[in-house]
């Protein structure tokens, strides 16, 4: 881990040595060690194809490790923004990191490209743009499925925590404009050791189809609950649970199960009519280029997505001021906001001053578990 | 609610419940020889799945690099602490060996048989030996030097356990979950409520281990050393039974319980690295409903503890761990009123 710090530190020194004074500097800070360093390494992987120059200026990206750590995070944007007078500022990748960074990019008025998902911040959400998906975009994508699949009575099984309250909340209005309606509403909790209480009342309740709210490994349990209990209607699943973990823990239970995922790691997969092809095949063959096949993650896909925008804006910022200036770091917020509808590998993005989680309602794209894979529909 | 649904929330509520009472039995255990509440009970529930988990798929496990490490670490204290008292050398590496020779031969084994692929029942013996091993180098490195001070000291030792454990859980096994395949696949149909196999077995092995411990402590000379250092440590002391063994033997069979119950649960819910310190605390519950002293008291506090969960969860499953864990109040309540009196030692 020291060794990876010195290489690290070294190539940010010699960077930093050979760099120009108008170079563009993005600071960018990740968890690369820590528990959230998961999420963090192959968005450092993807940024290591980032490149050099754009619109004739050269870039330098700062790296910093923020070790997972909230504190440590917002010394990195401190440093960022008094030491090396970066023009944006991308991350972090975990929610508490990069809520962290957020008063410091707005105080220094430098725009924050978050990785993660952060919670509305009030007045300070003017520098910060957010580039994971909310529930919003991606409950569009199953309600408009269960419309087309005639559902009539929906039963909601979710976390007791901010993801399952966050699809509650956004689900119930939406049904209630489809005519569909929520019959039973259970929560459970990841280390549950069972299910099996909440299971039996949606049995009873007998809804078409019943959305169940959980992430990775922990998406598995509740269906195998509501198979055992012999639940024959469709069942829905968030992109949390759009991993390989679901079927690991599933096996032949979760075949059938429509997924609803972001269209980033479906690549070739994706109908033609899907925005998002393009972007979506031309970052996993890069990424899995340099970095193996299968290695494909929606994280990386973030910051391929940061590149993106990077790749739009700064030519922008360019025709206003000189990188290094505060009018340039402005110009490189405003473009953000006012860069209109830009296809990103994740979706269609399109910021706008009252809106900085931005997605399209075009982005979710769902998807059905057949022979253990996701198949789009 | 009918008939049918409260039959199959009373099985499911029993089956969670017997986990329940062998943690509440191992706190209770714990409690009394050592006078430790041992919050990371649950953790040796989750080590022991997960280890079974990494051995299924044909790895070695990382709980073995962190058995030779705390096997180290405590060989080496035992060996100093021995040098210390006896200024000899060679019973001080005499005594280091001891500690060191179980650990050795348990991680040898699980090398050895990780890539071979041995029978489900194979695996769960290994995975059942690797967890009981941590118990008395637990006991060695964290609590052993601090056996003589207050409980709050020792509580606030097993907090510090628990997130080590915790973390090196994240570590060793990584963030996603785990299922083990049962080990008796078959569905008996019992009238209205279909039990399986594993059901059977949970039923089974936890009726087992209750008449195993009873007998341990009625008819063994160990046992009866081990309720005498519960009774009274000093007196327990005076007549030549060691305090050191004594809280080794005990985590032993904490960890030993630990790692059934983990192979137990296993396969009907997925187990991740953190999984146990819930499992764990509701035995605790259990055990807080029995006064941290009697074994029966926490087998019925356990029954109802998963009972309660059970119906929780069907009716208000938002509120379930509230529900469970606001039980504690009013049993708190008529025990401090029944008892009027305070400790010695609080």
């Amino acid at each position: 881990m020291s060794f990876k710090k010195t290489l690290l530190a070294l190539a940010i020194t010699t960077t930093a040595g050979t760099a120009a004074f108008a170079d563009v500097k993005v600071g960018v800070t990740l968890s690369l060690t820590g528990p959230g360093s998961g999420l963090g390494i192959p968005m450092q992987k993807q940024l290591t194809l980032f490149p050099k120059t754009i619109a004739g200026e050269k870039v330098e990206l700062i790296i910093l490790d923020d070790a997972s750590d909230p504190g440590k995070a917002a010394a990195n944007a401190r440093r960022f923004v008094t030491d090396d007078k970066v023009d944006v500022i991308f991350g972090a990748n975990l929610t508490p990191t990069s809520a962290a960074v957020v008063p410091i990019a707005f105080e220094a008025k430098t725009a924050q490209v978050s990785g993660a998902p952060v919670p509305p911040q009030g007045d300070k959400e003017s520098f910060l743009f957010r580039l994971p998906q909310g529930f919003e975009v991606m409950a569009h994508a199953v309600v408009e499925h269960m419309k087309k699949q005639g559902v009539k009575t929906v039963g909601f099984l979710g976390y007791a925590d901010g993801y399952g309250q966050g699809w509650l909340a956004n689900m119930g209005p939406m049904l209630d404009k489809a005519g569909i309606k929520m019959v039973d509403v259970e929560r459970f909790a990841r280390t549950d050791t069972s299910v099996t209480p909440q299971a039996l009342k949606l049995t009873a309740a007998n809804p078409d189809a019943i959305l169940v709210v959980a992430s990775g490994s922990g998406a598995a349990m509740p269906q195998l609950a509501l198979a055992e209990r012999g639940y024959k209607g469709k069942v829905y699943q968030t992109h949390a649970a759009a991993t390989p973990d679901l079927m690991r823990i599933g096996g032949k239970t979760v075949e059938g199960t429509f997924v609803v995922s972001g269209p980033a790691l479906l690549g070739d997969q994706l109908p033609d009519s899907h925005p998002s092809k393009k972007q979506a095949i031309n970052f996993v063959t890069n990424f899995e280029k340099a970095n193996g096949a299968n290695s494909r993650n929606q994280f990386a896909g973030h910051a391929y997505d940061f590149q993106i925008a990077m790749e739009k804006v700064i030519p922008m910022a360019l025709k206003t001021a000189k990188p290094g200036t505060p009018e340039f770091r402005m110009g490189i917020r405003d473009g953000l906001e006012t860069m209109g509808r830009t296809v990103f590998s994740h979706g269609v993005m399109n910021w706008t001053a009252k809106d900085h989680d931005g997605y399209t309602l075009e982005t979710g794209v769902m998807t059905k578990v057949v022979d253990g894979k996701f198949i789009v529909q | 609610m009918d008939f049918s649904i409260a039959s199959i929330l009373m099985l499911d509520g029993v089956t969670n419940g017997a986990i329940y009472a062998l943690l509440g039995l191992a706190t209770v255990l714990v409690f009394t020889v050592t006078r430790v509440i041992f919050i990371p009970q649950g953790e040796f529930v989750a080590y022991g799945a997960l280890t079974l988990a990494m051995l299924q798929t044909g790895k070695i496990p990382g709980t073995i690099w962190l058995l030779l490490i705390m096997a180290a670490l405590a060989a080496l204290m035992e060996g100093v602490a021995r040098w210390r008292h006896s200024g000899h050398p060679g019973r001080a590496l005499k005594a280091a060996l001891k500690t060191l020779i179980f650990p050795a031969i348990v991680s040898g084994l699980s090398i050895w048989a990780a890539p071979q692929q041995f029978s489900l029942w194979i695996q769960a013996a290994l995975s059942v030996a690797i967890v009981t091993a941590f118990g008395p180098l637990v006991y060695r490195v964290a609590y052993q030097s601090l056996e003589s001070s207050p409980p709050l000291v020792l509580l606030i030792v097993s907090v510090g356990v628990h997130f080590a454990m915790t973390g090196l859980g994240l570590l060793f096994f990584g963030a996603e979950g785990f299922r083990n395949p049962p080990f008796w696949d078959e569905r008996f149909n019992l009238g209205l409520v279909a039990v399986s196999g594993q059901t059977v077995i949970i039923f089974a092995v936890s009726l087992a281990l209750i008449v195993l411990l009873w007998l341990y402590f009625e008819r063994s000379l160990r046992g009866k050393a081990l309720r005498a250092t519960a009774v009274n440590r000093t007196g327990a002391r005076l007549m030549g039974i060691s305090s050191h063994s004594a809280g080794q033997l005990t985590f032993l069979m904490a960890a030993f319980i630990g790692a059934l119950s983990g192979l137990l649960i296993g396969p009907t819910t997925t187990v991740f690295y953190d999984s146990g310190f819930l499992i764990g605390l509701k035995g605790f519950v259990a055990a807080v409903i029995a006064g941290l002293s009697s074994y029966p008291g926490a087998l019925i506090g356990a029954l109802f503890v998963g009972i309660v969960e059970a119906f929780g969860a069907f009716w208000a499953s938002a509120f379930k761990e509230v529900i469970v864990f606001t039980i504690i109040l009013p049993v708190l309540l008529v025990r401090s009123l029944r008892s009027g009196h305070s400790d010695e030692d609080h």
